[in-house]
């Protein structure tokens, strides 16, 4: 279900809905909140979201200021305020420079030199005001030199000194209206903020200078959606928004800064947007939740590099996507043969989310920290948006159709082998079935000119041991004791990876006496096998295989839809009846494999319980990077700290 | 101390005025060796109040003779070098034995009748006869305390007086603060061969405040507030004293502002500035209506309607905003109807004078309103040049902390408003602290 906000709502209102739409951003968008650095690596410093957002402050700098103290979803007082604000800028910025837009105001302010107008510590002092601590550059008296110096001033000083004025002013209120309420985090909004550059620059200034760094300036991506998102919200209150979860579509959103003046005015102008700027919400039929297993929920991140801070890591990833993006647009029409306008449809798709591309080399943190995953799931959002829901649905049709045929021989064969050399091949199993997969480029390239590459040639591609990330000795060691009670299996690919794969090493698991619950994307993302496909596998399966028919049977084989639909995982955003299961099952084993899900996000996630990750590198840039080589092998075994066996998982040079 | 110095009746004031040169009144130049010395231990307390002519006529020739060893040769001077202006304040000594007469060197006799004789030096140098404090007693000197004020920007020509005058020849001290003191130290040196004893502002600033306080203990007060400050009809200055002050938030408001809490005496720290003050007033009025001065500003602002500028509550509420208590008068956006062009193009130099007036002066209130807040304080006294001839500021700040604060903040102010630093500075030179 989709909403867009643009509604207008009556001025007794205003503040309910703003503060209504602020606490919705803050508990829903990952990424919401951001610190403004204007001279650091990453200008956009993105806070992990904390369910718990209260109390805080909100200063919202519209043509005046209100300060506004928010304690819980209910509560809320204006405590302060101030006529200073966006009005005057504009106002009397104005009056001084005979500009007459507050964009323009805000170009000059950022040319400008505020030395020429404003009055320094240093012109009165001759330097700085050592006894006090003022340094020579502080301000003394704004505008001062305007009325001893007899001369023109700029209108870009001007601005500039106007400017630094009324941010100066708004960030020393704020700061002691935080600090008589003793509040330390305090978010910025309103018109003289939204995605400007300049003004984040100055109020984040000024909160430094007045807290000595005690007190945060935050500013938030959607700030200029939040009266509109809370008056959706407050008209839509019989239907308790809460119960339900809500996630940023990317395709619809037009992302952080693109009202901003002096960020590539040209891409504006080419989009056409101009200025009516974008949130697209998606409403998630289902409640998320965390992983009940989450060794630490506040300080779990699930992105394993942010390309907004690691320059070198974007450009790659980029370009990957760039390169990638000509075979998505052939399987995307190649999915939907019977449409003649599929086509034009996919054009559409590519000059969408080349758009995309383009607007993230010019301002990664444009939808918050920039991810292989963000990258990823605004692809999958773009394909639906053109209406490809599921480009791959029926490559994955055929590859599960010949994998299933091969699936008797796969467990015989591993049947015959002895215990020990059987959890070798059950291990290796997964790694090579994990090869299979069109998500990753060198894969891609493969399967498309050799449609007979097979699961054996797969084997023979894995990495020796001992493997990139080799915790295998402890794995081995661990399967010699008792049985795992439960074990969450986070699934991975259709085809062979599936069912050649996983499949024989959940059949293993659950000989061995461990419950299994398969958790599955609730939604198509490339190859990916969903729940709904899952199920009608298992059942194939057990058809064919006694162990699973009586897992399924006997309630010891569950399978439950994640929550996602994104070839990466979130773990603090999971299906609440995951969860629920999870718990109910006392889970002490957590299995996620893939690239996706274990390299890319989640392989620093730390878990309550033994985690195992395993995944091969299909990617020759990445596996440099990590220092092995195309195919290398990821298998990390851990043991939380406090259980025996240590962790395992540390990359090992090779 | 019954009677003080500075009393003087309206005869005196019209008489100065008049004839600004006029000679010394008679009563004042009665030899005073043998009357109206001050104990050598009030002299000694940090610049407390030491003028009382009525005090014991008992005071020994032995204990005049101990004041005057410590005593620093004439000139008395004290400075303050502030971002716009340089305020200056002189004893004169009014005692002056016809010994003294004799001894005393043509340069100091000519400085003395210069500034004395005069209240307008060069084209921008002003004497506040108004605030002129006679019959005062200094370290044992007997004597008017003359404030005099002139341009920052002017202290060139200062210099060259100083140096005409040949005021080095006189070896004396120059206690100056603010931060001139320290910008133009050199040039003291090079142009008229002058040392500077730099002192801080804010030592200074606290010193002289509450030596003017403690010395007016009849006539006119040096602090007032004002009475229904709520009712323009009815709002009136009334005196007060600084008595138990303490602890005290000192609000100056020069070019820039300073926010001081004051504990005690020697207790104070800065809390907080902010850079809108009374420069930022002067600067805009001068770029927003092409005026030069301040008293033009103020004019300007006393003649303007400032709801034409501001956008209140009630343009955009239609009313009260209730829900947060918020009046319709109150001003939502400074300047707000300025972004609109009919508006900007239909508003007078007056109304753009009045409203930087307001913008300023509010926002002076609602930083001074919070700092006593976080600082838990409920005395308030504002100085600085800011407020010199500025009732509608003063009205407005003692209405702004009234009315927010629902009566429980008290908004005092003091007459020499912007004199206190360069009283502390003299204060220094006669009791180095």
């Amino acid at each position: 279900m989709k909403y867009q906000c643009r509604r207008r709502v009556d001025k007794e209102d205003e503040m309910t809905c703003l503060i209504k739409g602020c606490n919705f951003v803050l508990k829903n968008i990952p990424h919401e909140a951001f610190v403004y650095a204007k001279h650091a690596d990453s200008e956009f410093r993105f806070q992990t979201t904390n369910p718990d957002i209260f109390p805080y402050l909100l200063v919202n700098i519209g043509s005046g200021v209100s300060i506004v103290k928010v304690e819980s979803e209910d509560k809320f007082e204006r405590i302060g305020g101030s006529s200073i604000g966006g009005g005057t800028f504009w106002g009397l910025g104005a009056l001084l420079t005979k500009t007459k837009r507050f964009d323009e105001l805000l170009q000059l302010a950022s040319k400008g030199q505020h030395a020429s107008v404003d009055m320094l510590v240093k012109d009165i002092y001759g330097g700085s005001y050592g006894y006090l601590g003022l340094t020579g550059d502080l301000i003394a008296s704004s505008f001062g030199k305007s009325a001893t110096a007899d001369k023109d001033f700029s209108k870009e000083d001007m601005a500039k000194s106007l400017l630094h004025m009324i941010s100066n002013d708004i960030g020393q209120l704020a700061c002691l209206y935080a600090k008589l309420h003793n509040l330390s985090r305090v978010y910025f909004g309103g018109f003289f903020i939204r995605g400007h550059p300049v003004t984040m620059h100055t109020i984040t200034y000024s909160i430094n200078f007045f807290t000595k760094g005690e007190v945060q300036a935050l500013f938030l991506r959607h700030e200029g959606y939040l009266g509109t998102i809370g008056a959706f919200l407050k008209g839509a209150e019989e239907d308790n928004p809460n119960q339900y979860s809500w996630g940023e579509n990317y395709a619809g959103s037009s992302g952080l800064m693109s009202v901003s003046p002096d960020m590539n005015p040209m891409q504006r102008a080419r989009s056409g947007t101009f200025p009516f700027d974008m949130l697209e919400m998606d409403r998630l039929e289902r409640q998320l939740v965390n992983l009940p297993l989450l060794q630490d929920p506040s300080s779990y991140i699930p992105d394993t590099v942010d390309l907004t801070e690691d320059a070198l890591a974007r450009e790659y990833w980029l370009y990957c996507f760039e390169e990638a993006l000509d075979g998505v647009v052939k399987r995307a029409v190649a999915s939907q043969p019977d449409m003649p306008e599929a086509a034009l449809r996919a054009e559409k798709f590519r000059q969408k989310y080349r758009h995309k591309l383009q607007t993230l080399r010019q301002q990664p943190f444009a939808y918050g920290s920039l991810t292989v995953r963000s990258l990823l799931d605004t692809r999958e959002h773009c394909l639906n948006e053109f209406n490809f829901p599921d480009p791959y649905s029926k490559i994955k049709q055929r590859e599960n159709d010949i994998a299933l045929k091969y699936y008797q021989k796969a467990v015989k064969s591993l049947d015959e082998l002895s215990w020990e050399e059987k959890q070798f091949a059950l291990v290796r199993g997964v790694l090579a079935g994990n090869v299979f997969d069109w998500g990753a480029k060198a894969v891609s390239d493969v399967l498309e000119s050799d449609p007979e590459f097979g699961f054996e040639e797969a084997k023979r591609q894995l990495e020796e041991r001992p493997w990139l990330v080799d915790s295998y000795d402890q794995w081995l060691e661990r399967l010699k004791g008792p049985p795992h009670k439960c074990a969450l299996f986070f699934v991975d690919n259709s085809g062979v990876d599936i069912i050649l794969g996983v499949m024989p090493f959940v059949r293993e698991l659950l000989s061995r006496g461990t419950e299994v619950v398969l958790a599955s994307n609730s939604g198509p993302a490339l190859n990916d096998v969903t729940n709904g496909e899952l199920q009608i596998l298992t059942e194939r399966i057990a058809a064919m295989d006694p162990v699973i028919e009586a897992g399924l049977r006997e309630d010891r084989l569950l399978l439950v839809q994640s929550g996602s639909s994104s070839p990466c995982l979130d773990l603090s955003r999971l299906d609440k009846v995951l969860a629920m299961v999870v718990r109910e099952r006392q889970t002490d084993l957590v299995i996620i494999e893939g690239m996706g899900r274990a390299i890319h996000t989640n392989y620093y996630a730390m878990l309550s319980c033994e985690s195992l990750k395993m995944a091969v590198i299909k990617n020759s840039w990445l596996a440099d990077r990590l220092g092995g080589k195309l195919f290398s092998v990821v298998f990390k075994y851990e043991v939380p700290a406090g259980k025996p066996n240590k962790d395992c998982g540390a990359f090992s040079p090779s | 101390m019954a009677f003080n110095g500075h009393q003087r009746d309206d005869d005196d004031i019209i008489d100065e005025n008049e004839t600004p040169s006029k000679q010394p009144r008679s009563d004042k130049e009665m030899p005073v060796h043998f009357r109206n010395e001050p104990n050598s231990e009030s002299a000694t307390t940090a610049g407390r109040a030491t003028s009382d002519r009525r005090t014991s006529q008992s005071a020994t020739r032995h204990r005049h003779d101990s004041v005057k060893k410590t005593r620093p040769p004439f000139p008395w001077f004290g400075m303050d070098i502030g971002g716009t202006l340089v305020k200056l304040v002189y004893f004169e000594p009014k005692d002056i034995t016809a010994e003294e007469e004799q001894e005393e060197v043509e340069n100091l006799k000519s400085i003395r009748r210069y500034l004395t004789s005069n209240t307008a030096y060069g084209k921008t140098g002003i004497r506040d006869v108004h605030l002129e404090l006679q019959d005062l007693t200094l370290c044992g000197r007997k004597g008017n305390l003359h404030f005099i004020r002139f341009p920052t920007h002017d202290l060139p020509a200062f210099l060259q007086m100083g140096r005409d005058k040949h005021f080095s020849s006189l070896h004396t001290t120059l206690c100056a603060t603010g931060g001139g003191a320290y910008k133009f130290e050199s040039d003291f040196r090079m142009m008229a061969d002058l040392e500077l004893h730099k002192l801080d502002e804010l030592d200074c600033l606290i010193r002289g405040v509450l030596y003017l306080d403690s010395v007016m203990s009849s006539g006119p007060s040096e602090c007032y507030y004002f009475e229904n400050p709520a009712d323009p009809d009815h709002c009136v200055q009334k005196p007060c004293t600084l008595e138990n002050p303490y602890p005290l938030l000192l609000v100056n408001i020069g070019s820039g502002v300073s926010i001081l809490a004051v504990y005690s005496e020697n207790n104070y720290k800065r809390v907080t500035g902010t850079s809108l003050g009374g420069g930022t007033f002067l600067g805009l009025c001068c770029l927003l209506t092409g005026c030069s001065t301040f008293e033009e500003a103020l004019e300007m602002a006393s003649q303007g309607e400032s709801t034409r500028v501001d956008k209140l509550v009630r343009d955009i509420y239609g009313g009260d905003y209730e829900r947060f208590g918020l009046p319709g008068w109150a001003v939502a956006s400074s300047f707000g109807n300025m972004m609109s062009k009919d508006k900007r193009e239909s508003v007078s130099k007056e109304d753009l004078a009045r409203a930087t007036l307001v913008t300023i002066t509010n926002n002076i209130g609602s930083i001074t309103r919070m700092c006593a807040l976080n600082e838990n304080i409920e005395t308030v006294l504002f100085v600085g040049n800011f407020l010199r001839v500025n009732t509608l500021s003063m009205k407005l700040l003692a209405y702004a902390m009234d009315y927010w604060s629902k009566g429980q903040l008290k908004a005092l102010f003091l007459r020499h408003e912007g004199y206190f630093g360069a009283v502390g500075a003299l204060l220094e030179l006669l009791h180095p602290s």
